[in-house]
């Protein structure tokens, strides 16, 4: 849309940008106040430098919770994307079902983070819950309590549950806003069923698929109540991911300094991975 | 050709299986969960559901959830719709960087800010409140408005502004008047979405109350920690808290597909 330049915009904006500063800037100032300095309480700060920061960056165990980060972020995306594009491709496009579907999708996404954490742990449990009970029934020894790959397991396959969805309905709409036009002239050209997706659903699906992976990476990389709920981090670390982790370092131990730290770095890395696909994206959406 | 219907099929069958798990166990006594496992509750009872309604720390849990909710829901919309429309209808000096840090919020992790808001909150004396929740939500629904709406707004030709100004409308007047309705189901998405987050976040929701404001959600992990296990108790409520998240989508199903695309479709 063509826009013109006008100043006194920026009115309709103050109150956007009053409340959010309040919630942002101000916070952001405490952690980066913890960040560079020493405190044990009444107020008083003594400047650190960077001392936090080299702490963390050279510590074993953010380097681990890094890694199962992203590796956890990885697994979800490599499962998530294409499940959903899957789904939403096989998915009625109008009818009674439509409504159905979309409504029982949708479900998941508004299941509050505990409860869903609470129904899978629920779920899961060795011999009397659903999952648990019917892999032990099978043969299969599996107790996500205490076997790390079990845990794992259970944890991913519990974020594919919540957040395919998601991927479904975003693939969904940009799928629906294809003109029938367009299938009748790849069905007279004799276009394969691959060709039909390459060449006329995948480029329809680019934008929502960019926002599905933008949201899920942002998402997953913040993870905090499921796994908390359904295996507090463990067994042992294997699955306390970066936010646990930071919880942990900051609420359990109050170890402030490297804690806010440490959020900086986690923030700066999420910020700075969105931003290359935002830069992407308004470049997509400009051409 | 018509095999299509099985994967949805196995997906939402996938789907309902752990909630069935939960509606099966909230039904279930608690000697019969710790019994042993059975696919349907054998002596069937109402007791964890009765005791949730009679119990005012339970249901208050609900109560305070759906106050903050709404009021976060009605803040974040209404600071959202000027300012969405002046990204997408003017250009003026920073909005793009503007709209990317208002987006970089959406991205700060809520583990980032828990112990800074407790202070924060505290310090303005809003601590345990419901504006206190429903404030500090608006750090991420806010971001995540405007976007929505931007978009919904930016597929409305100009041409409406310009023939209300030369009737001779106001801006507010035409905003009001014509531009809210136009954008009516662009509204309806967003708040859908403010009510989504904000319903299903349970960090800052947890640290920034304790007793009078204590969300639904919280009262859960207190009692899944200190009475022990209770988990009949513990399936009703998590049950219950399904519920509104179901009747907000029945609402709006037909525009969740376009709105879950932001409006970018």
């Amino acid at each position: 849309m063509r826009k013109t330049t006008n100043q006194k915009a920026w009115w309709l904006v103050v109150p956007v940008l009053l409340l959010v500063a309040f919630n942002a800037f101000i916070p952001l100032m405490t952690v980066v106040n913890y960040a560079f300095q020493e405190t044990f309480g009444n107020n008083q700060f003594f400047w650190e430098g960077t001392t936090w920061f080299e702490q963390v960056l050279r510590s074993e165990r953010f380097h681990d919770s890094m890694l199962r980060q992203l590796l956890f972020t990885g697994m979800i995306l490599a499962i998530e994307v294409p499940l959903g594009i899957a789904v939403a491709l096989s998915m009625p496009r109008k009818g009674p079902w439509v409504s159905v579907c979309l409504v029982l999708m949708a479900l998941p996404l508004l299941i509050p983070w505990n409860v869903v954490g609470a129904m899978w742990n629920i779920f899961a449990l060795p011999d009397i819950g659903l999952l648990g009970y019917t892999l032990n029934s099978m043969g299969f020894d599996y107790n996500f309590t205490q076997q790390p790959v079990s845990a794992w397991m259970t944890t991913v396959v519990m974020d594919v549950w919540h957040w395919t969805s998601l991927v479904v309905l975003l693939c969904y709409a940009g799928l629906c806003s294809i003109p029938d036009a367009y299938y009748q002239a790849a069905r007279i050209d004799g276009a394969s069923p691959w060709a039909v997706f390459r060449y006329i659903q995948l480029p329809k699906m680019k934008r929502v698929l960019t926002i599905a992976i933008l949201l899920r990476f942002m998402d997953s990389f913040m993870i905090y109540t499921e796994p908390f709920v359904l295996t507090g981090g463990g067994p042992g670390n294997t699955t306390t991911f970066l936010s646990i982790d930071l919880v942990k370092i900051a609420l359990g131990q109050f170890d402030l300094g490297p804690a806010a730290a440490m959020s900086l770095i986690y923030f700066l890395v999420v910020l700075l991975i969105c931003w290359v696909f935002y830069t992407v994206m308004m470049r997509n959406e400009e051409q | 050709m018509n095999k299509k219907w099985i994967l949805p099929s196995l997906y939402i069958l996938f789907l309902m299986l752990p909630i069935y798990g939960l509606l099966s166990m909230s039904f279930k006594t608690t000697n019969e969960i710790l019994g042993g496992f059975s696919f349907f509750p054998q002596e069937f009872t109402l007791a964890n559901y009765i005791k949730i309604f009679t119990d005012p720390t339970w249901y208050n849990g609900y109560i305070n959830s759906l106050i903050y909710v709404a009021m976060n829901t009605v803040i974040s919309v209404s600071v959202a719709l000027p300012a969405a429309y002046a990204f997408s209808r003017y250009r003026f000096l920073g909005d793009k960087h503007l709209f990317f840090w208002l987006l970089t919020n959406r991205m700060a992790p809520p583990a980032v800010f828990a112990l800074p808001f407790f202070q924060l909150y505290s310090a303005i004396e809003l601590f345990d409140t419901h504006i206190a929740v429903a404030l500090a939500h608006c750090l991420f629904n806010i971001p995540l408005a405007v976007w929505i709406l931007e978009g919904f707004m930016s597929g409305i030709p100009k041409e409406l502004d310009e023939t209300a100004y030369l009737d001779g409308y106001s801006f507010w007047r035409f905003f009001v008047r014509i531009f809210i309705p136009t954008i009516a189901a662009g509204i309806g998405v967003a708040a859908f979405f403010c009510f989504m987050y904000s319903w299903v976040e349970l960090l800052l929701a947890k640290t920034l109350t304790s007793v009078d404001a204590k969300p639904i959600a919280a009262t859960m992990t207190r009692t899944a920690s200190t009475s022990g296990y209770e988990l009949g108790l513990l399936a009703a409520a998590g049950s219950l808290t399904i519920i509104p998240g179901a009747i907000v989508i029945y609402f709006v199903r037909n525009y969740i597909a376009k709105g879950f695309a932001l409006g970018r479709v």
